[in-house]
């Protein structure tokens, strides 16, 4: 049987991991794929990378961070971050990433997700969703422009859709819950899961142990991801995958192991 | 030396820094005259059964591996390297016409269209047989899988490991000196490094022994 996910992301600006002063104790703080490589080693079933440079040095930077974390972290990891044509894809791809996540530009060009799926199988094509409430009503907008610009599509009709386009996989963010600490917005979760027949991974909104346990069972994702509770250290990969076995959830074991 | 065999089929790259880091250097070859110079080999890739068996004999190298493998050099198939090995596959046109490396006798059978396929993901091995390569990995140890294909021996003693995924399949092998799996060790962690460590004490035992 398939074991739920674990999955940290990282928030890069220019090969570096924006806020990344807590870790004192790592040699180079902001450095990404040493960070990607700690949580590789502290059990991390994935990690998922969310670059924000805004200029072309920017990106170059970022292709050389997916090379070095092709080289450096052995667990799979996604990019996802200004990706707009199917060369943006290729180039992320040849570089060493196993996935790619698109947002906006797959709201704005949908083919792009059924180019990215001809050209590099559907497995490496996350489409990532971004998800408000409509006040008042039990239905969900499709946000975009990282969560500033609303749009007409239904969350759960966009979901099927990318589905059939050829997606591997959704990476759903509750704008809602995103940045609370409050728990996952489940029931967006739930109803995202319940519409498709590929993997959606919980994202926005991670405060506690049980905020995990409730994505994977009433949410009823496949994966679950948190940015800053990790990054913080607040609660850790091996923490939370032990608290997720004693309820009996399939769960890779996160094993140590020395740095070489 | 352990030769990691590149035939265009897939970034090798983290294959190679994943052996280094498990403590056996590794270089990637696409030539065949190098091949009988490394004292371990390994077929990884990913991709189309029809287009790795037509590069490889392109290049010579198919030849190349029944030959080696038949003096008994230790060789290990990852993934697609796995498949390869095994006599025909029903990938291309659907029935078994399409012919292997058929080092070990068996088939390659496509996913039944109820699961979801490719299977992605960490799943369970159920260890069937102890072996050199599987030593100090848990009985069932998680590790990461990309397929939508799987193999099926004839010989069911070649089994090392079955998985479960809605149906048990066969996800590792070995043959004497051949060892294959069907699962990314240079994608699963603590596990897949340990692995490729294991082969690579395999590899320096025959070449001292």
């Amino acid at each position: 049987m398939l074991a739920k996910r674990i999955i940290p992301c990282l928030d890069v600006k220019d090969g570096r991991v924006v806020k990344g002063t807590k870790f004192v104790e790592f040699r180079d703080a902001g450095d990404p794929v040493e960070l990607a490589a700690m949580y590789d080693r502290s059990g991390a079933d994935e990690v998922v990378f969310l670059d924000i440079s805004a200029s072309q040095e920017g990106r170059g930077t970022l292709l050389d961070m997916v090379r070095r974390t092709a080289e450096e972290v052995f667990i799979p990891f996604t990019v996802g971050g200004g990706i707009r044509t199917v060369e943006d894809i290729r180039e992320i791809v040849k570089a060493g990433a196993d996935k790619i996540s698109i947002n906006t530009a797959a709201v704005q060009r949908p083919e792009l997700i059924a180019q990215g799926a001809e050209n590099f199988g559907s497995q490496c094509i996350v489409v990532a969703i971004d998800a408000r409430k409509v006040p008042g009503q039990q239905r969900w907008q499709v946000v975009t422009h990282g969560g500033s610009q609303a749009t007409d599509l239904d969350v759960l009709e966009w979901a099927a859709q990318v589905e059939k386009l050829g997606a591997g996989e959704i990476l759903l963010t509750s704008m809602d819950a995103d940045g609370t600490r409050d728990g996952y917005d489940n029931s967006v979760t739930a109803a995202v899961s319940d519409a498709v027949n590929i993997p959606v991974i919980a994202s926005g909104g991670a405060g506690n142990l049980e905020h995990f346990r409730d994505a994977l069972i009433i949410g009823k994702a496949d994966a679950v991801l948190a940015a800053s509770l990790f990054h913080f250290k607040e609660l850790s990969v091996s923490q939370v995958k032990e608290y997720l076995l004693s309820c009996n959830i399939p769960i890779r074991p996160g094993i140590a192991r020395e740095v070489e | 030396m352990i030769g990691i065999i590149d035939y265009g089929m897939g970034n090798l790259r983290s294959v190679q820094k994943a052996f280094e880091a498990a403590g056996n250097p590794a270089t990637l070859t696409r030539d065949s005259q190098e091949l009988c110079g490394f004292s371990g080999l390994v077929l990884p890739g990913v991709g189309a059964f029809g287009r790795a068996m037509e590069n490889l004999h392109k290049l010579g190298i198919a030849k190349k591996i029944v030959e080696e493998v038949g003096g008994g050099k230790p060789f290990l198939g990852i993934c697609l390297g796995l498949q390869l090995l095994f006599s025909r596959s029903e990938e291309s046109f659907g029935n078994l016409s399409e012919k292997g490396l058929d080092i070990i006798p068996g088939v390659v059978h496509r996913f039944p269209a109820d699961l979801k396929v490719p299977q992605i993901g960490w799943n369970q091995i159920v260890v069937k047989k102890d072996s050199v390569l599987l030593k100090e990995i848990p009985k069932d140890g998680y590790v990461y899988f990309v397929h939508s294909y799987y193999v099926k021996p004839y010989q069911p003693e070649v089994v090392l490991t079955t998985t479960d995924y809605g149906m048990e399949f066969v996800s590792s092998v070995a043959v004497d000196n051949v060892y294959a799996i069907q699962f990314h060790p240079e994608k699963s962690s603590t596990l897949g490094l340990k692995i490729l460590k294991n082969f690579g004490e395999i590899v320096s035992e025959r070449r001292l022994g």
